[in-house]
């Protein structure tokens, strides 16, 4: 098997990287966002973060096409899982008003 | 392939069985057929012990009093009945027992890709077992193998949490072998032997392999959520803390729907390989049933809400749930009708393995399509939670799984311990399992539609007669087991001795001698012919000289 030498060089981009995003989780928490802007900008960089330990950390951007599947049906399956979870939890309170039929 | 013939008075051969005597030998072996053979043990084992609780509750029922145990008792017996048979034999049982076993074999490896990590998976699921049977010993569970809460998170006083740390910790061990299948499939196959040409029972192990890796991680952390909700009261599945109980059905079945695919799929992938042996044809379609296993694993995954129907999940969902289990219809539909092609115009012959596998088609067919009743959104709310549904699943899971167990046991028993098991009492016991089969769960139908809920140890008087009929009929099954039991394990001291091909069947298993010896293969076998290419000259070999052609590769 050849191994890919990452060099030292992108492993402290990506750790510095790591640590900004971490200091703007600090930061983006000290204000209340309007919306649900909270829950999206605390995911969008928790994904992002993620991401990063993956592809270079993990080393799963220099990996074979394979290996890079494997990780993308990992995540797939999750979603699938949020997704179809979620399609109960989003439509529960779509149901129109049950009727009251009086007995006569 | 080589003519060469056996000598009969040559000395004893190497095999897997006599290259270690001792019991450190078995115990730290890394040989993936002493690995497949400590499976076989353990499950039989737990098979037995769920067959034990099945024996009470059928006892309990003969009478509509509770006059056997109390109701306390008969929860404990159907939970352990339900955790026993699910975690400890069902889901292990043909991947661990036959998969381990075959698949390096059948692929022209010498081993697994990891031997040490399936070593472990063993220890793993023996540890698991450990802890859920000192649960059982120490009192039981109650919850139902469900562990639906609010239930046992906060009422159950039973073993919950041992129990469930045994079923979390025995996943890993299905892991293990889920993630050693795939990756021997992957790197380790012969020269020759491409996707398209591997027996199917390889690619039903491929697509059950997906399913344990990527399923599995669910249930664990579904269950460590039960441990902790009880014990420090997190409260995800508590309303009063903003949880929700619902959550844990969907975790739950995100896992244990597709775990009924773990437990049919390599079923599958055995009736494959018996009907083609059997009729003496390759497989109606090929590729279809490869591909049909995969797409079963796949949309398998995407059906788990048809067992909310009916708790207060949204009905859009609910919708949306019975359109995608319809679906799983198809890749299920897609292999009874090739396998039943592939009867057609074939050269049956009616050995036990055989008839395992017909009854497999037939009750496999009543139990697919009587899940196409529940997963009908209006018809479930009539039949759901009752006897209708205990019955359906039992003919997917013994009607399903136990057979095809059965019929690769014996199917494979020459290979594994080179001795030819007696046919006629085999066939009869065969026979003696359909019929004590069909009559203790084809009333559970009747009954459930009538009404009768599942897990009741008292019932109205007018079900006497169909109880009695189910009871009457697990005595017949019991039967049906012993039988095996008693015939295996005399053949394995005065069965003739078998020869390496006794089915004049295809497959690399087969061009290997009985029992294989600890490297599979004296040398690497070059495949040059695709998965069940009967060829006449070969049969006329060894009918005409009555020896294996086994030799080639075993170099005796």
């Amino acid at each position: 098997m050849s191994e890919h030498i990452v060099p030292k060089k992108t492993y402290y981009a990506v750790f510095g990287a790591l640590m900004a995003l971490t200091a703007i989780t600090v930061f983006v928490a000290r204000f209340d966002l309007p919306w649900i802007l909270n829950i999206v900008v605390a995911l969008t960089i928790a994904v992002t973060k993620a991401t990063l330990v993956v592809l270079y950390f993990m080393h799963v951007r220099y990996s074979s096409r394979l290996t890079q599947v494997v990780v993308v049906a990992g995540i797939f399956w999750l979603v699938i899982m949020l997704v179809l979870t979620a399609s109960d939890y989003v439509t529960r309170g779509l149901l129109a008003p049950v009727v009251s039929i009086s007995a006569q | 392939m080589s003519t060469a013939v056996i000598p009969v008075e040559a000395k004893p051969r190497t095999t897997y069985l006599n290259a270690g005597q001792t019991l450190k030998s078995w115990l730290l072996t890394l040989d993936h057929k002493r690995i497949g053979i400590l499976y076989l043990i353990s499950v039989t084992f737990f098979f037995l012990v769920g067959g034990i609780y099945a024996t009470l509750i059928r006892l309990e029922l003969l009478t509509p009093q509770g006059d056997l145990v109390s109701a306390q008792t008969y929860n404990k017996l159907f939970t352990q009945h339900g955790i026993t048979m699910v975690f400890f034999f069902l889901i292990p049982s043909i991947p661990a027992v036959f998969g381990n076993f075959l698949l390096p074999i059948m692929i022209g490896a010498k081993d697994v890709a990891f031997p040490r990590l399936n070593l472990l998976s063993w220890y793993v699921f023996m540890t698991g077992a450990l802890f859920a049977s000192y649960a059982m010993f120490a009192g039981g569970v109650d919850t139902g193998w469900t562990f639906y809460p609010p239930y046992s998170t906060n009422y159950a006083n039973t073993y919950v949490i041992a129990t469930g740390l045994g079923i979390f910790i025995a996943g890993f061990s299905s892991i293990l072998t889920g993630l050693n299948f795939i990756v021997t499939i992957h790197t380790m196959r012969a020269p020759g032997m491409t996707w398209f040409r591997l027996p199917l029972f390889v690619w039903a192990q491929y697509a059950t392999s997906l399913i344990q890796i990527l399923g599995t991680p669910v249930l664990a952390i579904t269950l460590l959520l039960v441990a902790l909700e009880r014990t420090v009261g997190i409260g995800i599945f508590d309303p009063r803390l903003g949880g929700d109980p619902v959550l844990f059905q969907h975790l739950f079945w995100f896992y244990s729907h597709p775990a009924v695919y773990i437990m049919v799929l390599p079923s599958m992938g055995v009736v494959s390989e018996i009907i083609a042996t059997f009729s003496r044809k390759p497989i109606f379609g090929y590729k279809f049933v490869a591909f049909s296993s995969l797409a079963i694993a796949i949309v398998g995954f995407l059906v788990w809400g048809h067992h909310l129907f009916t708790s207060s999940q949204s009905v859009y969902a609910g919708m949306l749930f019975s359109l995608l289990s319809y679906a799983v219809a198809i890749p299920s539909a897609i292999k009874v009708f090739n396998w039943t092609a592939t009867l057609y115009r074939g050269s049956i012959s009616y050995d036990a393995p055989m008839l395992y596998a017909l009854g497999f088609i037939g009750l496999f067919l009543i139990g697919g399509l009587t899940g196409l009743f529940l997963a009908a959104l209006g018809l479930d709310v009539h039949v759901h939670d009752t006897y209708f549904v205990v019955a359906h699943f039992h003919y997917i899971m013994v009607g399903g799984a136990l057979l095809a167990y059965l019929g690769a046991m014996h199917y494979w028993w020459p290979k594994m311990t080179g001795r030819l098991y007696p046919e006629g009492w085999a066939r009869f016991a065969a026979l003696v399992v359909f019929v004590g089969f069909n009559l203790t769960f084809f009333p559970q139908f009747i009954l459930g539609y009538l009404g009768m809920p599942r897990r009741y140890y008292t019932y109205a008087p007018e079900f006497q007669l169909l109880h009695v009929l189910s009871t009457a009929g697990a005595s017949i099954l019991a039967v049906g087991f012993i039988l095996p039991a008693i015939y295996l394990l005399w053949s394995l001291k005065k069965g003739p001795i078998a020869p390496a091909d006794p089915w004049l069947a295809t497959g690399l298993e087969w061009r290997t001698s009985s029992p294989p010896p600890p490297e599979n293969f004296e040398r690497t076998p070059i495949v040059t012919w695709n998965a069940y290419e009967f060829r006449p000259q070969e049969e006329a070999e060894v009918i005409g000289g009555g020896k294996p052609d086994a030799s080639s590769l075993t170099g005796e």
